[in-house]
């Protein structure tokens, strides 16, 4: 396969805050349609790999590919740490904000149903800060949904939901999946996604480490964790 | 993504010390000549002859803000690391002579018009320059990430070369009571070429200070954009 | 031109949502009003010659908290990166926010101006003209106003450096509102002010393309 072809396409991918690499030499291909799993502990690089892929960070080294073209603005929906979301104004006129800029039907008509689909029909014309953080996600799942790129980037998906929600998260994803989305998660979920994905990447320090099938993912976790201790005894 | 990686040059280093050296020499026969070869001016006696040292800093602190622009420009049009680097240099050189202008003209305003500042519009035209591109410098130091430094530096640097000209028309309508720009034409020529070698000699003074000052900004750049070490022994193995 | 809308919509829907902001911008310009006159003293008469000036200084000192606030909403929680991970166009988010920003500071300059003539009665005739001069003036200050706020908010000095990159280049744009203000309050026999109207035309037309076209730079990463 050529590297336009894939969904995305990644070589020695590199990102540097200030003087230390959060990113230092990522390959990564994606073919369209599928699901990535991208796992490891905190700083190791995952959030960074997905603001990259979705263009809001530059990278600082190597080469990145969308769809075989280097403009990655608009085609590939984030789910990140940060809502996007604007605090003053309600759930509903976020929404709207985003479907006007989209050129897409901005009435309260044609926004209600998704509201209702991440379960905050109810809420809709209450203000931003006065959501909890289980919310404010739904609320930015529903934007990225509004959005409606080939790409969905999901970052700690399960974060800040509570554990309820987490077979609803599960079904969000299937039904990315059934749209023939390619979807990229970063998750310490290892073993619930193991299933609902087809590939894995692991990364520790801003490096891949490993990568293969989803479904080898939590035993290549257990490995690293293993190696792990075994540096901090030895 | 990022085209080239400035590298230090030790030949522009050797080279930029020969430039001192010869505007050390220029500046040297030129105030000697305005000091002690040139006639005292018709009305303002010996006071004047600061201007040999005046102009050409006023002409050289313009050149260097000029340069700046360009520096600018080029970058965000080529993203080529070295016009960073220049920018930088040419920015910090700008800001030095137009500081230099303003010391000047204070203490040729005070003689001749018993006030130490007189909002003449080339004189103050500077000092508004001057606290903008300090601003700038500001900017730079308060900014670590080397892209972002570079590109806000470059952005500002445009927008304030921008004002320059409706800066010095505004002080002129403001403030219609000034003496007319003097050109050389209208001077004597043994009082004129003092003045031409100064302003050369200012010119390479500003050269090799850029230069000296860009190839330390090499120096840094190198270092913030260092690609990452070499990996460590993680791999656990698997596919690849 | 439809994302610029778009902008725009979102900017007046924030705007108005903090709109408790606004008037305390105002309260601070009239505050500032009140203080600059202390530092000439009880005489009347100076204190008229100066009320076009003073009333200047006094917004551009509150435009700067305006501005601020005005980035402020989009990084909370990066909206604005997030409208740009969308594919918005820079330049339409840039001449959205800097359109509400030159509203929100004529409104602001609009609401100083009785608290000006209460303090310092300058004459009453040219009031009208004196709005055009404050649209004007406002324009002149938001745009380099909005591209500065914009640079400033993400760095770690922001409150120092906004009036520090700004200030200085609105030495014209303040010139020229000054002089053609107070040529319009106490009184214009030679018709000057139109000149200096026709300065700040000069100055928007400098910089509402100039920082449209530099915005993009910017706000990316």
């Amino acid at each position: 396969m050529s590297e336009n072809s894939f969904a995305i396409y990644a070589r020695g991918l590199s990102k540097r805050y200030g003087r230390s690499w959060a990113l230092a030499g990522v390959d990564l291909c994606v073919e369209a349609g599928r699901a990535l799993v991208v796992a490891g502990r905190n700083g190791s690089g995952k959030s960074t790999l997905l603001r990259l892929l979705a263009g809001s960070l530059r990278p600082d080294q190597g080469e990145l590919r969308i769809f075989g073209d280097e403009r990655r603005k608009g085609r590939a929906a984030l789910v990140a740490h940060a809502a996007f979301l604007y605090e003053t104004l309600t759930g509903l006129e976020n929404l709207q904000v985003v479907a006007r800029f989209l050129h897409k039907p901005s009435g309260r008509a044609d926004l209600e149903p998704l509201l209702d689909r991440v379960g905050l029909a109810k809420r809709g014309d209450d203000p931003v800060q006065s959501y909890s953080a289980g919310m404010r996600k739904r609320l930015s799942i529903a934007r990225a949904l509004l959005q409606d790129a080939p790409i969905v980037l999901l970052d700690e998906p399960y974060g800040q939901i509570d554990p309820p929600g987490f077979a609803w998260i599960d079904a969000l994803i299937g039904q990315l999946r059934a749209q023939g989305k390619t979807v990229v998660l970063a998750s310490h979920q290892v073993e619930r996604l193991a299933g609902l994905c087809d590939r894995a990447l692991l990364l520790e320090s801003g490096r891949a480490v490993w990568s293969g099938s989803a479904a080898e993912l939590p035993a290549a976790f257990a490995r690293l964790e293993g190696q792990r201790r075994e540096r901090m005894a030895g | 993504m990022d085209t080239h990686l400035p590298a230090y040059s030790p030949k522009a280093v050797k080279r930029a010390w020969l430039a001192l050296a010869g505007a050390l020499g220029l500046l040297a026969i030129g105030t000697t000549n305005g000091l002690f070869v040139a006639p005292p001016e018709h009305y303002m006696g010996d006071v004047y002859r600061i201007l040999y040292i005046h102009v050409p800093t006023a002409w050289n602190a313009m050149l260097a803000l000029t340069f700046a622009f360009f520096s600018a420009l080029a970058f965000l049009w080529k993203n080529d690391w070295a016009w960073d680097a220049r920018l930088e240099a040419f920015v910090e050189t700008g800001v030095l002579l137009s500081l230099l202008l303003c010391v000047q003209g204070s203490i040729w305003a005070k003689p001749t018009w018993g006030v130490w500042w007189d909002w003449d519009p080339r004189l103050t035209t500077t000092a508004v320059m001057l606290v903008a591109f300090v601003g700038i410098l500001a900017l730079r130091h308060f900014v670590d990430d080397p892209r972002r430094r570079a590109v806000w530096s470059a952005v500002a640097t445009i927008v304030a070369y921008a004002s320059v000209p409706i800066v010095y028309f505004s002080v002129q309508w403001w403030n219609s009571l000034h003496q007319l720009q003097s050109s050389p034409k209208t001077v004597d020529a043994v009082m004129v070429t003092p003045l031409r070698i100064n302003a050369f000699g200012m010119l390479l003074l500003l050269l090799a200070f850029s230069s000296l000052r860009s190839q330390l900004a090499r120096r840094r750049l190198a270092r913030e954009l260092a690609p990452p070490p070499a990996a460590a022994s993680l791999a656990l193995g698997g596919e690849g | 031109m439809n994302q610029v809308i778009a902008a725009l919509r979102k900017e007046l829907l924030l705007g108005w949502r903090g709109r408790a902001q606004a008037m305390a911008v105002i309260v601070f310009g009239s505050t500032l009003l009140l203080l600059l006159s202390f530092a000439v003293g009880p005489n009347a008469t100076a204190l008229r010659q100066l009320s076009g000036g003073f009333l200047w200084v006094s917004l551009l000192f509150a435009s700067t908290l305006s501005l601020a606030e005005s980035f402020r909403q989009e990084r909370e929680q990066r909206a604005l990166e997030g409208l740009l991970l969308l594919g918005a166009h820079p330049a339409a988010l840039f001449y959205g926010k800097a359109l509400a920003n030159w509203l929100q500071l004529f409104v602001v300059g609009a609401a100083l101006v009785p608290v000006m003539i209460v303090l310092y009665d300058p004459g009453l005739s040219g009031i009208g003209r004196l709005l055009g001069v404050l649209a004007l003036g406002t324009a002149a200050l938001s745009a380099p106003g909005t591209l500065h706020a914009g640079l400033a908010a993400q760095v770690r000095a922001q409150q120092v450096l906004l009036p520090l990159l700004l200030f200085p280049l609105m030495v014209p744009v303040l010139i020229a509102s000054v002089r053609a203000s107070s040529l319009l309050l106490l009184g214009d026999p030679m018709g000057q002010a139109a000149s200096w109207a026709l300065l700040l035309v000069a100055c928007n037309g400098i910089f509402w393309p100039l920082c449209g076209l530099l915005f993009g730079y910017v706000i990316e990463e």
